[in-house]
């Protein structure tokens, strides 16, 4: 079901004197989660930068109860608190919010293990495509030809395609979303709510600072992503991946908004930006990826 | 109460099932593996109403274990040498979370090379961590120390997370008689779970965010006040426990023969039975020994051990770990509190599991106590090689 922004209560999920940058996607992104899923859930956040946006004790900057712990530990720690709960009879949401390098770098065993054991957790990876908290190193994340302070001359190696890998894993609920269409994200978060068993999003969170675009862009490219067709919205429930709406409406190559509107926006693409013969090639890589996506969205809905 | 024959692994997980734990996570590591199989088979016979979360790794089972906790459970886990080194972060996190937690350490060296044996290298690498760190001689122990765990970690003056060792093979797969307390019994003097804060929707609490850097240390200097107060409680435990199931064992240090005796043996774990028996050897040859086994390296008994062991003649500690570059850490422990005081030794012997026999023992008390009534005896370090290597010198000449 659709939602409208509207339709949800006007509380302040980020309080006053949270550490967050201006125009930083994860603060966007965290109010969105708690319109979803409302009080009943827990955050479990690794070492990131919503460790530091949380601020300083006795308060904290997120409207959240929040249990902080160590880079490598999120899913895992997830999957306990979710097994205590159950065991006191409690249906309570337990959220892993943790970055691209908490999921799919130093993160990654944890989340698979959960996965694979088909713990009853959301998991959001909230990707900003490089370790940003650490002052932007590259990631197995970060796109090919980004600049980032351990690629100076761009990353040579591709984007790990974490949401196939998930799907991979056979879970019941995988989705990508993006902080620039948050009623998609809400209503996947609720989605995802709804089901038991392991629940993996993953949202695409442009950060002014590391992709060097001015802090008012942030929803901007966050939609731009999706238009020119870099960052598809689905959502692989029951079994079944079906393309987005917002995805939808590009869905065709001659509807998809160029890359060049994406690219030019963000300093860490400069180099990129300027050489025609790469960017040939990433606009060929989109079209694979939309090759690929669409042949599992047939195969899977096809199947009885 | 029923007697029943068994493993140190298994008195482990008669232990946990007496406590009523609520939510298990671990992954398996030889010599320990023993404990959760049986706890699973438990949970699955219906013997135990608890949660497994077979994790994939050590790293993951003390982070499930902590949010078990952290959400208002009893959670329990166990490891073993290499398991443990990988949990290391997670025992920092998990004790200046202050989260009562209680896990199983079956004590086994660390490679390269590989050796399962037993070594106390593992836990003596987690001293600085925070845990509440106890080491059992026996099986019986290895349960009553188990259960008392709970309660320790569960004080409200410590809330702080335990770690119970129990030596690698030697406990951990060899039976004995055990004495199983009823189910009754235990929750009579076992309290309900009791925690500082619980992280749910209801509590809205955050944990582990940032502070400032004055409120961090004043975290740092808690821990501290409660290990010191730990010292207290771990006593009146073992004396409550006695009183309720007839078994005390010393508190910190079970002083065997310390009082009359002249020089002291100080070690920890399963040798200190054959330790015993040198003893009386040695009694008989009329060297007038005594015996310090340490039961709780953190906190660490230094008033007990300055007491009982200040006015000795001499004390000699035998190490079952090394802290390479410099001496063996229950000696270093050991010097901290008793250095000046009286004449002492350091002995590394019987790592990766080499066996030390009584008459070892022996001729290790005899050498020392021929060299003091020869003077003053301030030994750091002394090699007790294996047998075959017992001539053996490793010298470099630069």
């Amino acid at each position: 079901m659709p939602v409208r922004l509207s339709d949800f209560p006007r509380i302040r999920y980020g309080m006053p004197g949270n550490a967050a940058c201006p125009g930083c996607p994860e603060a966007m992104g965290l109010r969105y989660v708690k319109m979803a899923l409302g009080d009943n859930a827990v955050l479990v956040i690794p070492a990131g930068c919503s460790s530091v946006i949380q601020g300083y004790e006795p308060k904290s900057g997120i409207n959240f109860p929040i249990m902080n712990i160590v880079f490598a530990s999120a899913a895992s720690l997830a999957s306990g608190m979710k097994a205590a709960f159950e065991s006191q009879g409690k249906d309570v949401n337990v959220v892993v919010w943790a970055g691209d390098g908490g999921t799919g770098d130093i993160g990654f065993q944890a989340l698979s293990g959960a996965a694979e054991r088909n713990d009853d957790i959301i998991y959001i990876c909230v990707d900003n495509e490089a370790y940003m908290n650490t002052g932007i190193q590259r990631s197995s994340l970060t796109p090919a030809g980004a600049w980032t302070t351990t690629t100076w001359t761009g990353k040579k190696e591709y984007k790990k395609n974490l949401p196939m890998i998930m799907i991979a894993h056979d879970i019941p609920y995988v989705a990508t979303a993006s902080v620039g269409y948050p009623q998609d994200f809400i209503d996947k978060l609720r989605n995802a709510s709804a089901i038991r068993g392991f629940k993996y999003i993953h949202l695409l969170a442009p950060c002014p600072v590391g992709w060097k675009f001015d802090p008012r862009y942030t929803a901007k490219i966050g939609q731009l992503a999706v238009q020119t067709g870099l960052w598809p919205l689905f959502e692989y429930m029951n079994g079944k991946l079906k393309i987005s709406p917002f995805s939808r409406l590009y869905r065709r190559p001659e509807k998809k908004v160029p890359i060049m509107e994406y690219i030019k926006l963000q300093g860490r693409f400069a180099s990129l930006a300027k050489d025609p013969e790469k960017i040939k090639v990433l606009e060929k890589e989109i079209e694979r990826q939309w090759e690929w996506i669409e042949i599992l969205e047939k195969a899977t809905n096809n199947k009885k | 109460m029923v007697m029943k024959t068994l493993t140190g692994n298994f008195a482990v997980a008669e232990a946990v099932r007496l406590a009523r734990a609520k939510v298990i996570a671990a992954y398996p590591i030889t010599p320990q593996t023993t404990i959760v199989e049986r706890l699973s088979e438990m949970i699955e016979k219906g013997e135990l109403e608890a949660k497994m979360v077979r994790v994939e790794s050590e790293h993951s089972a003390l982070a499930a274990t902590l949010g078990a906790a952290a959400a208002g459970s009893r959670a329990f886990t166990a490891t073993a040498s290499h398991g443990l080194l990988y949990m290391h972060e997670v025992l920092w996190w998990t004790a200046s979370s202050r989260l009562p937690v209680v896990m199983a350490v079956a004590a086994r060296a660390i490679g390269a090379p590989w050796n399962i044996h037993v070594d106390h290298n593992d836990i003596m690498d987690q001293r600085d961590t925070g845990w509440i760190i106890g080491i059992a001689q026996e099986n019986q122990e290895v349960l009553d120390m188990t259960i008392q765990a709970f309660r320790i970690s569960e004080d409200p003056y410590i809330y702080l997370p335990v770690m119970i060792a129990l030596d690698g093979f030697i406990l951990t797969h060899t039976v004995a008689p055990v004495e199983v307390p009823d189910q009754k019994e235990i929750d009579e003097w076992l309290p309900p779970r009791r925690q500082a804060y619980i992280v749910s929707p209801e509590t809205n609490v955050v944990m582990g965010n940032l502070t400032s850097d004055d409120d961090y240390y004043m975290m740092r200097y808690s821990i501290q006040v409660a290990q010191e107060v730990a010292k207290k409680i771990i006593e009146e435990v073992d004396l409550s426990y006695g009183k309720s199931f007839g078994r005390s064992y010393g508190g910190l240090v079970e002083c065997y023969k310390c009082d009359d005796a002249d020089y002291v043996m100080l070690l920890m774990g399963s040798w200190a039975g054959d330790a015993k028996e040198a003893l009386n050897v040695l009694r008989e040859k009329g060297i007038n020994v005594g015996l310090a086994r340490i039961r709780f390296i953190r906190p660490w008994p230094s008033e007990v051990l300055k007491e009982k062991l200040k006015n000795k003649k001499g004390i000699i500690v035998f190490d079952r770990s090394i802290s390479f570059g410099n001496v063996g850490q229950l000696f270093m422990e050991t010097a901290s509190t008793l250095y000046g005081m009286t004449n002492m030794r350091g002995v590394i012997a019987g790592l990766g599991g080499v066996d030390v026999k009584p008459e070892d023992f022996v001729g290790e008390v005899t050498a020392f106590v021929d060299d003091i009534e020869r003077g003053e005896v301030y030994d750091t370090i002394k090699w007790l090689l294996p047998p075959k290597y017992r001539n053996h010198k490793l010298e470099v000449t630069l």
